[in-house]
């Protein structure tokens, strides 16, 4: 830290967040990082609905997922009457199936593994596009960026579920984790575009050729100035991931393509609909629960992944920052001495 | 339209062919136990009784193309140009017909709907697009955005149940499922051609529901251009508002959205095999839930390098005609 101050200092270490030339105390610190990370984001979640209802869905699964699971016992056929009406009695609210399994336990049961589907697929697709769009980037015009392109292309031209369908018919995948990993083979290529084009046109800002120029090596540049950058379309394109794969693995389960050996909502319509659900109105619920959640949880997600958008938009959130860092002064000039970046 | 960007586009084309084709065969060597094991228990069950393994590798070889005794890039030769020099993808295990026979049949019905679910949907995510950023913020952007924030969270396989619950159960008007009503001579006759519309009408509906997921992005696009100065200038020259809507708008905010249009056909393409399993309608994706469904390995993977190679044409096609909507491309440059 020292070596800040003297008069021959490194342009590095000026450039170096971890060398406060007047350090704050730990409570302004962290002040400063809820203020940055947790208020202003809340404040411009509670102005635009879409963040606050799209959230709130996602957590009511989340929880479901998670204490539901706990709190309902798993579903055992004859467990109650078959095919009760749903809003008839308190052990089974949503009616029960052919098997007298209660739907709304079958539901619950469904969440973990949907969530493990999500969550593998999500990881997958939106890491590997993230690595490819900033490598093709930042290399444009080699010949490893056109190499990473062509393969992008070819990825996106192939029609994905045809080829999701052979590679899960031929390895029969039984683990969630596995299936979200299939799931996510064709999700990334598009968002590899993205993230490419965006890092070409970041690239071309001025404070990051002022990086280049000053000699920073390129992962500092990297993760300083470009990840940050793109983290609102990773985080967008993860939301929009996830509904395809909710869609894809539902659809799946749905055929009957993937093999039936947890409870899930495709598993669920799959039954429903071989059992002429459609025509036998005393089943339809069997049918349309699994369903309503399907469109619940992927409205949520499409609602939050627009207001994430919002979220992210620079503008606004640097008005609602503001108004929360009224009151010190001190602060102000603080931020101007280490905002230099 | 220059003959370097079409060549560069033929080659990713072709390229993309042969790697799909590499897949499957990779695909085959990859199944747990090696082709050998995997598709014995199938072939016995065909043949029934005992088979040794000499006559089952030549049976292997006779449906797949791909002979387990020999090396790898023999087998790959030898699989290769029986793909691509005699256009034979092999013969199916259950049907015991020629896996091109039984795709040749089936392509016209899945072509028939997926076009018209692909100008169904992006006709109307063009026009949706372009009307909302219009009259952006009006009653009818709200309600139309919302509409379309709700439909784009519902999968296209639930479109579908929900339009053979509402349209074919409830009401009759449209068939279950099926191709053509029983009893129907087919012909140049009314009643024929009635029917086959009836039953292409709400599997074409749920699959184009999938292709107007590019209205939103469109209308982001067309409230771009709506900021820009020569809409201006076209206003103040007091051109009439179809033609700005349309000369002006329509054909500058379509722009950008091309490539995420060529990427949708072949989304478009492959929801083909859902939805064609729950209107029960006979085309190339029903043959492969039924290929899926039987172990029928031969055809699956044949209907998967068929997929393939209707959807990079398809692109092709599209890509044709971008050179004739963009100037720039015609100029020489991408």
């Amino acid at each position: 830290m020292s070596e800040a101050h003297s008069d021959t200092f490194d342009l590095k270490d000026l450039y170096d967040e971890d060398i406060d030339p007047d350090p704050e105390s730990r409570a302004d610190r962290a002040k400063r990082f809820l203020e940055m990370n947790v208020v202003a984001p809340a404040r411009i979640a509670v102005d635009d609905w879409r963040a606050l209802v799209g959230g709130a869905i996602l957590a009511f699964f989340l929880l479901m997922g998670t204490v539901g699971v706990w709190l309902v016992e798993r579903p055992t056929s004859g467990d109650a009457p078959v095919l009760a009406a749903p809003f008839e009695s308190l052990a089974y609210p949503l009616g029960t199936d052919v098997f007298g399994q209660p739907i709304h336990a079958q539901l619950i049961h469904a969440t973990p593994g949907m969530f493990k589907m999500i969550f593998a697929g999500a990881v997958v697709s939106v890491g590997f596009a993230a690595l490819v769009g900033v490598v093709a980037g930042f290399e444009h015009g080699t010949r490893i960026d056109s190499f990473l392109m062509t393969i992008t292309d070819v990825v996106i031209t192939i029609p994905g579920l045809p080829l999701i369908i052979v590679i899960t018919a031929i390895f029969q995948p039984e683990n969630p984790y596995i299936v979200g990993v299939f799931l996510g083979i064709d999700n990334w290529p598009g968002l590899a575009r993205t993230v490419r084009s965006q890092v070409l046109s970041i690239r071309e800002e001025s404070y990051v050729e002022a990086s280049e120029i000053m000699g920073i090596p390129l992962s500092s540049i990297l993760r300083r100035d470009i990840l940050s950058q793109l983290m609102p379309y990773v985080m967008i394109n993860g939301a929009l991931t996830s509904r395809r794969i909710i869609f894809e693995s539902v659809g799946l389960y749905f055929l009957g393509i993937l093999p039936f050996t947890t409870f899930n909502w495709g598993v669920m319509m799959n039954l429903a609909y071989e059992g002429n659900a459609l025509t036998r109105p005393d089943m339809l619920p069997w049918m349309v629960a699994p369903m309503v959640c399907i469109f619940l949880l992927s409205f949520g997600l499409v609602l939050l992944s627009q207001g994430l958008d919002s979220l992210f938009n620079v503008r606004l959130r640097a008005r609602h920052a503001k108004t929360s860092k009224k009151k010190g002064t001190s602060k102000n000039n603080q931020s101007q001495a280490t905002g230099g970046d | 339209m220059t003959p370097k960007y079409l060549l560069k586009r033929l080659g990713q084309a072709i390229l993309t062919f042969l790697v799909t084709m590499t897949v499957s065969f990779l695909l085959y060597q990859a199944m747990p136990g090696g082709p050998t094991e995997a598709m014995r228990s199938v072939i016995l069950s065909q043949s029934g009784g005992s088979v040794d393994i000499d006559r089952l590798n030549r049976m292997i070889q006779l449906y797949t193309n791909v002979n387990p005794d020999q090396p790898m890039h023999v087998q790959y030769f030898n699989y290769a140009s029986d793909v691509i020099l005699r256009q034979d993808l092999g013969t199916s295990f259950f049907k015991n017909e020629k896996v091109t026979t039984l795709i040749m049949q089936r392509i016209p019905w899945s072509m028939f709907i997926s076009v018209y679910a692909l100008a169904l949907g992006y006709s109307l995510s063009i026009f949706l697009g372009v009307m909302t950023a219009y009259r952006e913020k009006s009653r009818f952007d709200s309600t139309v955005s919302s509409l379309i924030i709700g439909l784009n969270s519902i999968p296209y396989y639930i479109v579908g149940v929900v339009l053979i619950y509402f349209l074919a159960i409830q009401n009759n008007y449209f068939p279950t499922g099926g191709r053509i009503g029983s009893g129907i001579t087919a012909g140049y006759n009314p009643e024929f051609m009635l029917s086959l519309v009836k039953h292409a009408a709400l599997p074409a509906i749920s699959m184009g529901a999938l292709a107007t997921s590019g209205a939103l992005a469109m209308r982001g696009n067309a409230i771009r251009v709506l900021g820009e100065d020569y809409i201006r200038v076209a206003q103040l020259r007091g051109l009439r508002e179809t033609r700005i809507a349309t000369q002006y708008l329509g054909h500058n905010s379509i722009l950008p959205m091309y490539t995420q249009f060529m990427i949708g056909i072949a989304g478009v393409f492959s929801s083909a095999v859902i939805v064609e399993e729950v209107f029960a309608y006979p085309g190339m994706g029903l043959l492969m839930f039924e290929a899926v469904k039987t172990q029928d390995y031969p055809l699956l993977m044949g209907t998967l390098i068929v997929f393939t190679a209707i959807s990079l044409t398809a692109i092709f096609i599209a890509d044709l005609t971008y050179t004739l909507i963009d100037p720039r491309i015609s100029v020489g440059e991408e």
